[in-house]
């Protein structure tokens, strides 16, 4: 009888209710997750060759933190996301302030060429990076953290513009007259910049950071082209292991790197919504 | 409100000299010569972009003037910057640091200052009590009204004991109400603490109720320095006329021109004649600037009147409504003149009644006192 019953007709809005609409939204959703989602699921089976699901096991998550040069590598990527964050973090926000504080001569160029590297694709300038590095003669003998330099390097090129971005776009919304205000006060311009500008970009700045590290944990063709023997990145192995078989160690191995990443965009929305949300005056 | 006080020293706290401020071939500020006193309520009015803001801005250190001299408390401003300055402002979005506490914010210039930190305590109670803050100190900006952002951005300016403040259009973003309010409060608390305001305004009306005195300001220039009243009442120029308060602006000779009476031949109008000479060029072409409220209305049926002091059938008019206004406690009526002008006159509403007296299309008879008409050689 209910089926029948005299349907209510829909507000323009309600167009969440309409199953079409619905179906489409479950595709969508379906056909984005499900990879991730076996994946995920499969580093938990109990089979070496990894087809069937022959039952629960997490054998292959103590076998994958038991492989010493996978944990190498992963200890390699978290130092040069850490290393490459920092530094990206300051380049780019004092580009990022550069950029709307001042007028100079080229400056819409200057702007141009810094978002470059976001838009070049990766192979070009991984292959780039290698031609430079071997132009210059970097040195490759270096021992561990500084066998690192050039990888970092990299890193820093494609993240800072990131940064910039991000922080820039926090800028537009300052009102100088704050700045002004610390000065009338009788803030000098460092104590203006610590005291006004610098905690209104902070939320910037964390985003940015936060940007810059996971673009940078889970680089791989940059950091390919980049690396050498000793210097192997988590993402890099993964793939050397992945052309024998994959694994549920792999998958073992990739799903840290996901929980890992989803955790830090996690952090890093919360951040931006929060700074979305402050009311600033005008 | 008073204009000076009488123990004032005669040595100017502001002086500006020359000022000239040039943004590319533009002069934003134009060769301004000024004297502020101690204690002055003092207001720069004038329509937007006339060089006012660039002129406040000049006194607080955030523009440097292409030419001229600014002395503030007997020292040449030249290469001091604004965070070595004897001023304070108050700016337009009220500029409170939206990170801080408004203990936090009003405290700020102490800290540093490096005043110690009880003292800090003691004058930031006693400047949230200047402006009826008490107990909001713990709040954060976002949890404050536009009203209370303000009065913090004044407590932040006044705990730092200032030779003078500085106020950008400090009313312009509050409502109607609070403004009105607010104009009262600015006027008792600068006579309270003493310190020299200078304000900047576009609005006539809050120019008019604070200031001691206001210079009017046009494209750079002074179009006029005086106190509120001789500014509505014995205007300059036709810039200052117009500017301020409502006025009919009629062109025309002067023919009559003795020490104790003028008359001017105005065409739109006929013969206006004043009870004063005006010692202007004899024959000069000139402007009539006439007030609508100073512009009596009678019905055509109670006959031809007669203008107090004035020679039988000068400063009288004839015409007919065209248009009504009604804003309560005055009217203002639109009435065609028979020569086609069309002016204002505006009639207060005394008895509850009085605003049926006229209607549309009722004819009239106008007249006004000998003394009222302004003649304006510029």
């Amino acid at each position: 009888m209910k089926l029948f019953a005299k349907r209510t007709p829909l507000a323009p809005l309600e167009y969440t209710k309409k199953l079409w609409m619905r179906s489409w939204v479950g595709l969508v959703l379906f056909f984005l997750y499900a990879p991730l989602v076996t994946l995920v699921a499969f580093s938990f089976n109990d089979s070496k060759r990894n087809i069937v699901w022959r039952g629960f096991t997490l054998d292959y998550y103590e076998k994958a933190l038991n492989n010493d040069s996978l944990m190498i590598a992963m200890g390699n990527s978290l130092t040069i996301a850490f290393l490459s964050t920092l530094v990206s973090v300051v380049i780019g926000a004092l580009a990022a302030v550069m950029l709307w504080r001042f007028r100079f001569p080229f400056k819409t160029t200057t702007e141009g060429a810094m978002a470059l590297p976001i838009v070049v694709p990766e192979i070009c300038m991984g292959v780039a990076m290698l031609v430079f590095f071997a132009k210059v003669g970097f040195p490759t003998d270096l021992p561990w953290p500084f066998s690192l330099g050039a990888i970092i390097i990299a890193h820093i090129t494609f993240c800072f513009p990131f940064v910039t971005m991000v922080v820039r776009s926090r800028l537009t919304s300052f009102n100088r007259e704050e700045e002004e205000a610390a000065k009338d006060l009788g803030a000098s311009e460092w104590q203006a910049f610590r005291d006004v500008l610098l905690p209104h970009m902070k939320p910037g700045l964390i985003a940015g950071a936060l940007l810059a590290f996971t673009l940078s944990l889970d680089d791989f063709v940059i950091t390919f082209f980049t690396s050498g023997p000793n210097t192997i990145t988590f993402p890099v192995k993964v793939y050397s292991m992945v052309r024998f078989s994959v694994t549920p160690e792999v998958n073992a191995a990739s799903a840290l790197l996901i929980f890992l990443t989803v955790i830090l965009t996690t952090i890093a929305l919360k951040v931006q919504s929060r700074m979305g949300g402050t009311p600033q005056g005008h | 409100m008073a204009t000076l006080p009488a123990t004032a020293p005669k040595q100017p706290i502001i002086s500006i000299r020359n000022v000239t401020k040039r943004f590319g071939a533009v002069a934003a500020v134009d060769n301004i010569s000024l004297d502020i006193m101690p204690g002055e309520f003092f207001v720069l009015l004038g329509p937007s972009g006339c060089g006012k803001t660039t002129l406040l801005r000049m006194i607080a250190g955030f523009e440097v003037p292409t030419e001229g001299q600014i002395i503030i408390d007997g020292h040449d401003m030249a290469h001091v910057p604004p965070n070595k300055r004897p001023v304070n402002m108050v700016f337009q979005s009220y500029a409170v640091f939206p990170h801080m506490t408004v203990t936090e914010n009003v405290g700020y210039g102490l800290r540093i200052a490096r005043v110690a930190s009880s003292e800090i305590k003691s004058r930031v109670e006693e400047a949230l009590a200047l402006v009826k803050l008490d107990g909001f100190g713990d709040r954060r900006p976002d949890q404050l009204s536009g009203g209370q952002r303000q009065r913090v951005a004044l407590a932040r300016s006044l705990v730092m004991r200032p030779k003078v403040l500085l106020l950008d259009e400090p009313l312009s973003a509050l409502d109607a109400k609070l403004r009105a309010a607010m104009q009262f409060e600015l006027a008792d608390l600068q006579e309270q603490v003493g310190i020299t305001f200078v304000t900047v305004t576009h609005d006539q009306d809050e120019a008019l109720s604070m200031a001691g005195r206001i210079a009017v300001i046009n494209r750079g220039l002074v179009a006029q320095l005086a106190a509120p009243s001789d500014l509505y009442e014995f205007p300059a120029n036709r810039f200052v006329a117009d500017f301020i308060g409502s006025v009919n602006l009629f062109d025309g000779r002067l023919v009559i021109d003795e020490p104790d009476k003028a008359v001017v031949d105005c065409p739109e109008i006929g013969r206006i004649y004043l009870n004063h000479g005006v010692t202007g060029p004899h024959d000069a072409n000139v402007h009539v600037a006439l007030r609508p409220e100073k512009i009596a209305m009678i019905p055509e049926a109670k006959g031809k009147p007669s203008a107090p002091e004035c020679p039988e059938g000068d400063n009288i008019a004839h015409g007919q409504i065209r248009g009504m206004s009604y804003l309560g406690d005055i009217t203002i009526y639109e009435v065609k003149l028979d020569t086609g002008r069309v002016i204002r006159v505006s009639r207060p509403n005394l008895s509850r009644y009085d605003q049926e007296d006229f209607t549309w299309d009722d004819k009239v008879w106008l007249s006004w006192h000998g003394s009222s008409p302004i003649v304006l050689l510029s």
